[in-house]
């Protein structure tokens, strides 16, 4: 049973159900004629098809991120894209941004309402169509954070922030974070060559004014075959003789992703398969100039208060905004930089970031892990956020038989 | 004549063609069922303006489909549209333009050897009907091999018939080969000539012609994906052989219930019905060719023409009447009065409170005839509610919006009010004082008068230049007419304010002078005239009814006679006459029949066959000439030319334009006649009585 009374509030166990995304397409590219509202939708129609026992009136409540709410990604994205999905009048819904972890905010803060006993069933989402909605549209930043130093004036352009973390750490080099990003590129390619990755992905259907529709299906930005010497040839766009190119951070990205949450009672009772638990989460702020390193305390904090330490951790979903910024994290838990248990299907690399939805394709990419390692019991999720911040869940490996119930 | 030269001489014609565009996509199909062809139909404008095909947009149909034959390892060939539109058919834009039986046919062909290539491919190919799909472009989803239609899909017909042509483009073959003669009947035949009614996508499911339907939300997602199943031999389609046995009897079924109804007025839907009855054992070839043969006929002829002519008064100038002020004169109106609780009057109290959804008050003198109103309003309402045309809370709101009372002092902060009390000037003249009396100096006062002057309905009053005439055609709801008189003090704000109100009525306004019975009326009544004076000096009954059969009327004059009511046509028979005694004529046989209560000619057997009243025989004092139904043809025909000719001498309407939309959109006179003055033209009546034409 797991469901307990505790007075009058129900403690509800969390599980991840399942998770679907979008191609992730370059910024204005393959997807660049789809509004980004339509790609929430089709992530949550294709989860409700592939969970056939779900009564779609049972989601309690739908939470969907968007780091730049306007336009297609504003008017309140959750109960729009609810109701554009089709999804019966009653369930409600709502938006949420927390920059890059915006996706990864809606499953904790839908899970929160789960464990509380207010819901038994939730979709999240996350979009982020930084083709139609760049970095930094319509921002109007308070006057008082540079005039009274409030933040670093570098604090705003990520790609500085990870210059910064260079600094910080002087053994953090280039030449780490280039084989660092040339390993995401190679393990990205090998498991869309096991086919690993393909079935998380719903194809959309993409109409361009001069070459009509089209149905995109594959992501467009990994590199395969990418090496340590053409990264070198890459110029350092944030600073000049900089350490951060193109080449080791993630690209602009267009895409979307969905995930359906259940109290665990819930699942066995409507059949859903239930692929990881959640055991807690935790987010943590450092300074917003280098907020690659957000995820060291927010780890830190969440292993504390679930009782586990690093070791007990199998497999890491790091979200790879920058190369550095996982490198930073490794290197202060003491993990190697080619540790199998890091990202073994690759990441944001090769495989693009559209901003907050990216916490969920780090929970989809965890699920896949769980199944393909039955001996590992704990993974975290975990990724920096803008403005100096980390957000990590640590989750459950429900996949295997006898894994630990 | 090879497709390019084809191309070349008939975009002569279409000058101002509108290109639909076939734009190419190769691309993977899901669960590795191979490369599709996604042929995108866009004419590169918003949903406003549909995709249609004429000579240059056929081309790159036609180059589309080249280039797909050159790629390598196709697996499939799909085609849909831009959002909301799939295709909507031939552009008609040249079509009254083609001045040769040889260009007509090159058209024909053109759109058939273009067509036809989607069903002779070496791979399957999927029309994904994504929204409206009409003529052509339903036309060309069925020369796929399969079919998938979005379930919000809207404008889905072979609407040809209705606009005097055929589904020519393969249509009139492939259809019944699909799904039988009998569905194939009602889609291309039945459906366009019931005012064009649409499918809905379930009807496409349900008569066989989509074989999976989607929603809208990932249409081309889910279509794409049935498609590599199709491929992959997960899904297969069943094509069941209609039944040829019974087709010969289903088809001649049809072709009598055409006779019944159009004595042979006009050639469509019998060339239509010819086509579906060879379909049944002509090979594809075959069906084409018969096609090119019929098609290229039917667009030569006088019918498709004054068709499209109907069409656009209907589309075009019915919503831009000419001749009215400017609409920013048009004062707003916010509270509506109507006098007189009976029939007429609470069928424009609902009218009224449907579209503007304001207050509307009903007055009568006797409250039990308020009530009555009310109530009538009220059940329409609660009507509409039960079968879900409007929601529970429009129902409530539409509900209350609508109240009663004996007094006119609750018209007091009204903008609007219209009277429909008894058809007397005295009774109208005074009701407008007491109206007068308790609204504003701007309230307009309408009047819905169909034979009274409207100038002296408004004589007496202090402010008579916010009388306008109001006229609307029974039953109120579903007639589109209405006619808007202005009298000779009406002033320019009183006429747009009433012409603003009909627009948000949803009515076809057109502005008349202020003369006797307006259009419609003048020319039914003048018409109907000559048919009971036929019968009053001799002529038999049935002949004289049967004499207007090869026009193809909605209605009989004698059926006409008996929806309006006897007593109503000989009063107003009576008032024109007062007017016009030299040409409208007041038979005394009505007359009696009136007297006698009857509100027929004739009675109606179990079947709905009528048949001669045996008491109105015996009323009927007749005459000894015996006219046959061609010379009550001529009589009749030769009245509405001089009577159409005088009401444009005298300005009652603008132009013979204004005439003929009257006629259709008012008395439901057919597309096919252009209402009433091309036909008048073409069968030379015009020229005998008036010594020349009414059009150029």
């Amino acid at each position: 049973m797991s469901s307990t009374r505790q007075g009058t509030k129900l403690v509800q166990e969390v599980v991840y159900v399942d998770g679907v995304r979008t191609p992730f397409g370059k910024a204005g590219s393959a997807l660049g004629g789809a509004r980004a509202d339509d790609l929430v939708v089709k992530t949550f129609r294709e989860l409700l098809r592939r969970n056939p026992s779900l009564p779609p009136a049972r989601i309690d409540d739908v939470a969907v991120a968007a780091t730049t709410q306007i336009g297609d990604q504003g008017l309140t994205l959750g109960r729009t894209a609810a109701i554009l999905a089709g999804l019966p009048v009653s369930v409600p819904g709502y938006s949420i941004d927390r920059m890059c972890a915006g996706a990864l905010t809606a499953v904790t803060t839908l899970s929160a309402a789960i464990m509380a006993g207010a819901y038994d069933v939730a979709l999240a989402g996350g979009v982020e169509h930084m083709g139609r909605h760049p970095m930094g549209e319509g921002v109007d930043p308070n006057p008082r954070f540079l005039a009274e130093r409030l933040v670093d004036p570098e604090a705003l352009q990520m790609g500085k922030t990870a210059e910064n973390l260079h600094d910080r750490f002087g053994q953090l080099t280039k030449a780490r974070a280039d084989a660092f990003a040339v390993a995401s590129q190679e393990k990205t390619a090998k498991a869309f060559a096991n086919n690993l990755l393909q079935p998380e992905i719903v194809p959309v259907a993409v109409r361009n004014a001069d070459l009509g529709w089209d149905l995109v299906s594959v992501d467009e930005c990994p590199r395969p075959g990418t090496t340590i010497e053409g990264l070198a040839t890459l110029k350092t766009p944030f600073r000049s003789h900089g350490r951060v190119t193109a080449g080791n951070s993630s690209g602009l990205t267009d895409g979307a992703t969905a995930c359906l949450l259940a109290s665990e009672a819930t699942a066995d009772e409507l059949g859903l398969i239930k692929k990881m638990r959640m055991v807690g989460f935790a987010f943590a702020g450092v300074e917003p100039e280098v907020m690659g390193v957000g995820p060291v305390p927010s780890t830190q904090k969440a292993l504390d208060r679930a009782g586990l330490t690093i070791s007990d951790i199998d497999i890491f979903e790091i979200n790879e905004a920058f190369a550095v910024q996982v490198l930073a994290f490794l290197d202060h838990f003491q993990i190697a930089d080619d540790d199998p248990r890091v990202n073994p299907l690759g990441g944001a690399i090769a495989v693009g970031h559209p901003l907050a939805a990216s916490g969920i394709r780090l929970m989809s990419y965890l699920a896949k892990d769980f199944e393909n390692t039955p001996s590992a019991r704990y993974g975290i999720t975990t990724m920096c956020i803008g403005l100096g911040m980390g957000g990590t869940i640590i989750w459950e490996n429900l996949a295997s038989q006898g894994s630990p119930a | 004549m090879s497709n390019e030269s084809a191309v070349t001489k008939i975009s002569s014609v279409f000058v101002d063609e509108v290109v639909t565009h076939a734009k190419l996509r190769i691309l993977e199909l899901p669960l590795g069922a191979g490369k599709l062809a996604l042929i995108t139909l866009d004419n590169d404008q918003d949903h406003t303006r549909p995709s249609t095909f004429g000579p240059r947009g056929l081309a790159s149909l036609d180059a589309a489909l080249d280039e797909i034959a050159l790629t390598q390892n196709i697996a499939a060939v799909a085609i849909t549209g831009k959002p909301f539109i799939f295709a909507v058919g031939a552009d008609l834009s040249g079509a009254d333009l083609i001045d040769s039986l040889e260009t007509a046919r090159a058209i024909t062909e053109l759109g058939h050897r273009v067509f036809r290539r989607f069903g002779e491919l070496t791979v399957p190919s999927f029309a994904y009907i994504n929204g409206a799909a009409m003529g052509g472009g339903l036309e060309v989803a069925l020369h796929c091999t399969y079919r998938t239609v979005s379930t919000g899909a809207a404008g889905l017909a072979l609407p040809e018939v209705f606009l005097g042509l055929i589904p020519g483009w393969g249509g009139t073959w492939l259809l019944p080969n699909l799904i039988g003669p009998t569905n194939a009947l009602k889609v291309i035949i039945t459906n366009a000539m019931a005012q064009n009614k649409q499918m809905k996508p379930n009807d496409l499911m349900k008569l066989g012609i989509a074989d999976a339907a989607f929603e809208p939300a990932d249409f081309l997602e889910q279509s794409m994906r049935w498609t590599a199943k199709v491929l992959l031999g997960e899904v297969q389609v069943a094509r069941p052989e209609p039944d040829r046995d019974s087709w010969d009897d289903v088809v001649n079924a049809a072709r009598a219930g055409l006779e019944v109804r159009l004595h042979g007025a006009t050639p469509a839907p019998y060339v239509a019905c010819d086509l579906i009855a060879g379909a049944k054992y002509r090979t594809r070839d075959e069906g084409f060719t018969a096609e090119d043969d019929a098609l290229s006929v039917l667009m030569m002829g006088a019918d498709l023409r004054a068709s499209l002519y109907s069409f656009n008064l209907v589309n075009k100038r019915a919503r831009k009447p000419v001749g009215v002020p400017d609409k920013s004169l048009a004062r707003p109106v916010t509270k509506i009065g109507v006098v007189g609780a009976g029939l007429m009057a609470s069928q424009l109290a609902l009218l009224f409170v449907r579209r503007l959804e304001v207050p509307v008050v009903i007055t009568d003198l006797d409250g039990a005839r308020v009530e009555k109103g009310l109530a009538y309003v009220h059940g329409e309402v609660d009507a509409m509610v039960a079968k879900g045309r409007l929601s529970p809370d429009k129902g409530n709101r539409l509900k209350a919006l609508v109240t009663g009372s004996t007094s006119k002092s609750d018209f007091a902060d009204a903008d609007f009010v219209i009277e429909a009390v008894f058809e007397n000037l005295e009774i109208k003249q005074q009701v407008f004082a007491e109206v007068e009396a308790v609204v504003s100096d701007t309230c307009i006062l309408a009047t819905n008068t169909s034979s009274l002057s409207i100038s002296k309905i408004a004589q007496n009053l202090k402010h008579p230049e916010r009388v306008v005439g109001f006229h609307f055609f029974n039953p109120v709801s579903v007639m589109p007419l209405l006619e808007i008189a202005r009298g000779t003090k009406t002033d320019d704000a009183t006429l747009a304010t009433a012409f603003a109100v009909g627009k948000v009525l949803k009515k076809s306004c057109v502005l008349v002078k202020d003369a006797p019975a307006f259009v419609v009326n003048r020319l039914l009544t003048r018409f109907l005239g000559e048919v009971t004076r036929a019968v009053d000096e001799g002529t038999d009954f049935a002949a004289a009814d049967s004499a207007l059969d090869p026009l193809g009327l909605p209605l009989s004059p004698f059926v006409l006679l008996q929806l309006v009511g006897p007593a109503v046509a000989f009063h107003v028979s009576e008032t024109m006459h007062a007017q016009f005694p030299d040409r409208f004529y007041v038979s005394e046989n009505l007359r009696r029949l009136v007297a006698a209560g009857k509100t027929s000619i004739y009675i109606w057997d179990a079947n709905g066959k009528p048949s001669v009243d045996p008491d109105v025989a015996a009323l009927y004092v007749q005459g000894p000439v015996q006219l046959s139904a061609e010379q009550v043809r001529t009589r009749a025909l030769t009245a509405l030319a001089q009577e159409a000719k005088l009401l444009l001498d005298e300005g009652v309407v603008a132009a013979a334009e204004d005439i003929d939309l009257c006629m259709l959109v008012g008395a439901g006179w057919p597309f096919w006649l252009g209402g009433l003055t091309p036909y008048l033209d073409r069968t030379g009546i015009s020229e005998q009585v008036n010594g020349k034409k009414f059009a150029g």
